[in-house]
């Protein structure tokens, strides 16, 4: 009897710091996020006093700079344009490798795999220099031929080297899927008379979707988020950027300027949309890990 | 013989678009890399000149190469370490206790994940801030006036600030991927050393630590290599290297050498070095970390 009442109170104890821990944690994670929401709609002069003080008014003013003066809706159609091609690009090509590298033998299949598996290791940050020399002197090329450039500043490059530098991932989440589907589906699909480029679009393809919905949702937050590879090569300062690119440039302005609504009024523009997607698909993307395995 | 000209002739239109992409981008920037780090060459004049190993011998004796080294090797172990062992016990937290709101906390604590970095950084300026930043104005309460702490401005303090930064970021992600290879588990273990009065504490060490062990060891392995990426994001975006230098971690002095500085062969040195050492460890730490798998 005495001996279960002290076992209630450590468990009570317990249950105490388990709880304290978490909300701690949700705290750290939620205060940080909700004030940059709250900064976004106050005035310029607001920022000098308490930084927890709530916002006086909405001043919607912020993001009409920030879209206009910082250009920011420019940046954010570019990021747009960028990510949505980026996906387009990396569906297309991903999609029937991973297919024919999965379910396939055929002469360096085996090689083929292997390469792609160790591109998991090749990390973009090592490589973004040399691929922009390489723009550098295939523009001089170009500029010499047609006497405007084309590598550089182009968003449409930039999302082909998205595409490309996030293949072996996405062939890698998309094989291990495609592998554990049953061989009979494509058997059938061939006694009734289906070429291969049919069997693959209308039976293989639509029975992926599980893992083609993990790979967009995983690469639409890469992509929107990205900015190394964005920054390095849209060089024009008046040319295309993306938000993040943009929201950096707000940040050095900020030291200089002090306009700091325009800078929190840029983070919920960068932020709103892959919240918004996470609210959506939490279940799914959390899922999609386990599915996946692991992305670096 | 018509099938199997059909079948190549499939297999080749699937694999090449993947492969020529794979090539153009991944795998040329990666062996220029390499051959590019026995060269000195500015990035944009046309003169390389072949110096062997001479790069290489410039690099071990630059002091702030191994500054860089210092400040990447403290963010390693300390990111490591701390977040791997939060997000154990969140995740252990979450799949053995009753929680109310157990989804909410789960939900939460993936947000910072699919934050861009820039934002992230941006929200931790915003925190560190010396005047009117969050941290310093709560410590103010206990501190009274005294003289601000310059987060981000002090030599000795900024690379613990950013590695808060960087453990805010992947706790969750690390979480949610434990809470799935936890909860495969079968409860029958548990249930039997709750007779046999086995503490939570003892539960953990005993029960789920050693089950989830090759799941803990592969993310190790694939959290060193992102983590080499990831200070370089945030270092980039949230200090620039600075002050003075003092948080310069690999890829962020390489990238400063290679694009910045212009001593593009030099970069590309370090470049070949930091790829040689994240495999070394990765590879110690594989073989440090190896144990017989049970199964359950």
């Amino acid at each position: 009897m005495k001996q279960d009442i002290v076992g209630h109170k450590q468990g009570l104890v317990s249950k105490i710091i388990i709880y304290v821990l978490l909300i701690a944690l949700l705290i750290t994670i939620v205060v940080p996020v909700a004030w940059v929401f709250m900064a976004s709609i106050k005035e310029n002069s607001e920022f000098y006093g308490n930084p927890f003080a709530l916002p006086q008014g909405v001043h919607w003013q912020n993001f009409v700079d920030a879209w206009t003066k910082a250009r920011m809706g420019d940046y954010f159609f570019t990021s747009v344009m960028i990510t949505a091609m980026a996906l387009a690009i990396l569906l297309v090509v991903a999609l029937p490798a991973a297919y024919v590298l999965s379910r396939y033998k055929f002469i360096g299949s085996k090689f083929l795999n292997t390469c792609f598996m160790a591109g998991l290791f090749i990390n973009v940050s090592y490589i973004v220099v040399p691929i922009f020399l390489m723009f550098v002197s295939g523009d001089k090329i170009v500029r010499n031929l047609f006497g405007t450039g084309f590598f550089l500043n182009n968003p449409f490059v930039v999302s082909v080297v998205l595409a490309s530098t996030t293949l072996p991932f996405t062939i890698y989440l998309l094989s291990s899927y495609l592998a554990t589907l049953p061989k009979d589906y494509e058997e059938a699909a061939y006694v009734d008379g289906a070429g291969y480029f049919t069997t693959m679009v209308r039976i293989i393809l639509p029975m992926a979707k599980p893992s083609i919905v993990t790979v967009i949702l995983f690469e639409f937050l890469a992509y929107w988020n990205e900015y190394i590879i964005s920054q390095t090569m849209l060089t024009d300062p008046n040319g295309a950027r993306t938000l993040p690119v943009g929201l950096l440039n707000l940040m050095k302005a900020q030291n200089a300027r002090a306009e700091y609504g325009q800078m929190y009024a840029g983070m919920v523009m960068v932020m709103v949309p892959t919240l918004v997607l996470y609210m959506c698909v939490q279940k799914k993307l959390t899922q999609g890990m386990t599915l996946g395995g692991l992305k670096g | 013989m018509q099938k199997n000209k059909a079948r190549s002739r499939f297999i080749v239109a699937c694999v090449a678009p993947a492969c020529i992409l794979a090539f153009i981008f991944m795998v040329v920037p990666t062996f220029n890399v390499f051959r590019m780090s026995l060269f000195r060459w500015g990035g944009y004049s046309p003169n390389q000149t072949f110096v062997g190993l001479q790069n290489f011998i410039t690099l071990f004796q630059d002091e702030d190469f191994f500054r860089s080294c210092r400040n990447s090797i403290l963010l390693i172990v300390l990111v490591t370490v701390v977040t791997l062992s939060f997000a154990l016990l969140f995740a252990f937290i979450l799949t053995r206790e009753k929680i109310r709101g157990q989804n909410l906390f789960r939900i939460v604590f993936y947000i910072p994940n699919i934050l861009s970095v820039v934002v992230i950084s941006a929200i931790f300026s915003a925190i560190y801030d010396s005047n009117r930043g969050l941290l310093n104005s709560i410590l103010s309460l206990f501190r009274g006036d005294a003289d601000p702490i310059y987060w981000l401005g002090d030599q000795k303090i900024v690379i613990y600030s950013l590695a808060i930064a960087m453990v805010w970021q992947a706790i969750g992600y690390y979480m949610v991927m434990y809470m799935a290879s936890m909860s495969s588990i079968p409860e029958s273990l548990y249930e039997s050393a709750n007779l046999e009065g086995a503490s939570r504490t003892r539960q953990f060490f005993s029960i789920t630590l050693p089950l989830i062990w090759t799941n803990i060891r592969t993310t190790l392995t694939f959290f060193i290599i992102s983590n080499i990426n990831m200070s370089f994001l945030f270092v980039k975006a949230m200090t620039g290297g600075g002050p003075d230098g003092s948080t310069e971690v690999f890829l962020s002095y390489m990238y400063s050498q290679a694009y910045t500085n212009s001593t593009y062969g030099y970069g590309m040195a370090i470049g070949v070095v930091v790829f040689s050492f994240s495999f070394a460890l990765s590879a110690l730490v594989n073989f440090v970390t190896k144990r017989e798998p049970l199964e359950f």
